[in-house]
């Protein structure tokens, strides 16, 4: 079984190789592991694109998008159509976690909000909510107004279900001793409750997150105008596979750096919980 | 039965206070047909077949997407798990796409395999492979080292034992990854209807919605959400009967 983790291994030299160098082997294999399927598909995609097995139409060179990629970073275009990407997915973004966490929390501390909120969140949370598109584009036109508004319609979701659960998931034994020590409810809330839920809060945000740049594209592509996917979309009309795929490569490394972020994100502000010491499976 | 009604009251006054805002006409009845003509707009819709004819258009390309990226998925996430080089190796390729918006690719595919069903399976498949392999990964990563040493010490065979042990234990966690590509399989259906097809769901919404035909577009809207929404409960249904040997 293949199950020893790196300490260990490298910890335990075998024929009086030191263990330093070892170690230092280790880390090298390690890392060079890490990239190298990355790099051979990298060089996959510049290999058939340049070979003619593919038209450049179906698959441009991976140079050619880095090089489309370089221009539009020097016209400006890749800054102004990223940043209003951004803009709408993370304005949606905190709407979605400032409203969703309420509404949660009003779920769980008043009856006539949880019967209200009860069923529209457990019929509402697994409909394909971006089927409402066209129906907010008849309300509120193509602007950013409609497109953050049809993110946080999908978006909201999640937080406000993984709230919920959290507040729910409270010990009873922490209320129970606060309550004794004389908490009053407000501090039973901020100082308690809040806390001892924020995990599952972060990780109902976690999908929250990715969803938000999910639907930001397709409303983009949709409704067309500026941000990577309008751009992706105009690109694509005009057949120039060149800026589709050099769209793609922008959206991922936005979302990479946004997914990684917020994982970050999520250990700085949990730092005190257990789980920061636990080993990390991410 | 008085209970789920009970319950389910507070979207029986939300249809109910649609109905009335759109009958006194406070907003206009383009924008908020009422919910009644909506109904009678689906039924006729049925009954000419158009909404049946896409509907099983629509069905059909993401079952097809679903299947393959329940059956890829979960194969290489469990091989993830049981053998290193394959993690290795792939481990780094799935922390990359996995935070890719998956909708990016909807152009991509549209002119790899054209307008038909080729490019919405293969974007549902893109798209819904990576929640599955990652379930199956870590359901068999965590599978109990105890039952790994008895059924080894009973002398079962490396591949007995990835059967009997590894897949069972990973099955829980992948089928909750199934359940997010579910999810997952509905929006990437719907957006890439939306944005180019020539039938389906999202292109039956697009049109309605071009012609000014706004009951009928919000008579696909909530069939296309209904759906959703049923085939989640069904899942949850089934996959509680199937892991019912768990305690």
């Amino acid at each position: 079984m293949a199950r020893l983790n790196p300490a260990t291994a490298a910890g335990e030299p075998q024929n009086g190789v030191p263990e330093k160098v070892a170690r230092v082997a280790y880390t090298l294999l390690w890392g060079f592991a890490r990239i190298f399927s990355i790099l051979a598909l990298a060089v996959t995609w510049e290999v058939l694109a340049r070979s003619g097995t593919f038209t450049p139409f179906q698959l441009p060179a991976l140079s050619a998008v880095l090089d489309r990629i370089l221009s539009d970073a020097i016209d400006g275009d890749l800054w102004i159509n990223t940043a209003l990407t951004l803009y709408r997915a993370l304005v949606a973004f905190a709407i979605c976690a400032v409203g969703g966490v309420l509404i949660g929390m009003a779920m769980s501390r008043n009856v006539f909000a949880h019967w209200f909120f009860d069923p529209i969140v457990s019929v509402g949370f697994p409909m394909p909510k971006i089927a409402f598109l066209p129906v907010v584009i008849l309300w509120l036109g193509v602007y950013d107004v409609s497109k953050i508004t049809i993110i946080v319609i999908d978006a909201i979701f999640p937080v406000i279900a993984a709230t919920v659960i959290a507040i729910q998931g409270v010990e009873r034994e922490l209320i129970w001793s606060a309550r004794n020590m004389g908490a009053t409810n407000r501090e039973l809330l901020y100082q308690i409750i809040l806390p001892a839920a924020s995990p599952q809060i972060m990780t109902g945000l976690q999908v929250a997150l990715p969803l938000s740049l999910i639907v930001a594209v397709v409303a983009e592509m949709l409704m067309g105008g500026y941000g990577l996917g309008g751009a992706m979309m105009t690109a694509s009309r005009f057949a120039n596979s060149t800026s589709v795929f050099a769209g793609i490569l922008e959206i991922a490394v936005v979302g990479y750096v946004l997914v990684k972020a917020m994982s970050l994100i999520r250990r700085r502000l949990l730092i005190w919980h257990q789980e920061a010491h636990a080993p990390s499976t991410a | 039965m008085k209970q789920s009604l009970l319950r389910y009251l507070p979207l029986l006054l939300l249809a109910i206070a649609w109905e009335i805002v759109a009958r006194f006409e406070l907003v206009s009845t383009s924008a908020l047909p009422p919910l009644t003509e909506v109904i009678s707009a689906g039924v006729a819709m049925v009954k000419d077949g158009e909404l049946i004819s896409n509907g099983a258009s629509s069905l059909y390309r993401a079952g097809a997407g679903l299947a393959l990226a329940i059956l890829i998925g979960g194969t290489v996430g469990i091989a993830m798990a049981w053998w290193k080089p394959v993690n290795v190796l792939v481990a780094p390729i799935v922390e990359i796409f996995y935070p890719l918006p998956k909708s990016a690719l909807i152009p991509v595919t549209v002119i790899w395999l054209g307008f038909g069903d080729g490019s919405k399976i293969l974007l549902i498949f893109l798209g819904c492979m990576l929640p599955v392999t990652i379930g199956a990964f870590n359901g068999a990563r965590s599978s109990e080292q105890v039952l790994v040493w008895s059924a080894r010490s009973m002398g079962a065979s490396r591949l007995r034992m990835l059967w009997d042990v590894v897949v069972p234990s990973a099955m829980p966690e992948l089928l909750n990854g199934v359940r997010t590509a579910l999810a997952l399989s509905f929006i990437l259906l719907v957006s890439s209807e939306l944005i180019v097809a020539q039938k389906g769901f999202g292109y039956l919404i697009g049109f309605t919605g071009a012609n000014g035909n706004y009951d009928a577009m919000y008579a696909v809207v909530l069939t296309v959400a209904f759906l959703g929404f049923a085939a989640d409960r069904i899942y949850l249904q089934i996959t509680r009967r199937a892991l019912a040997w768990r305690d």
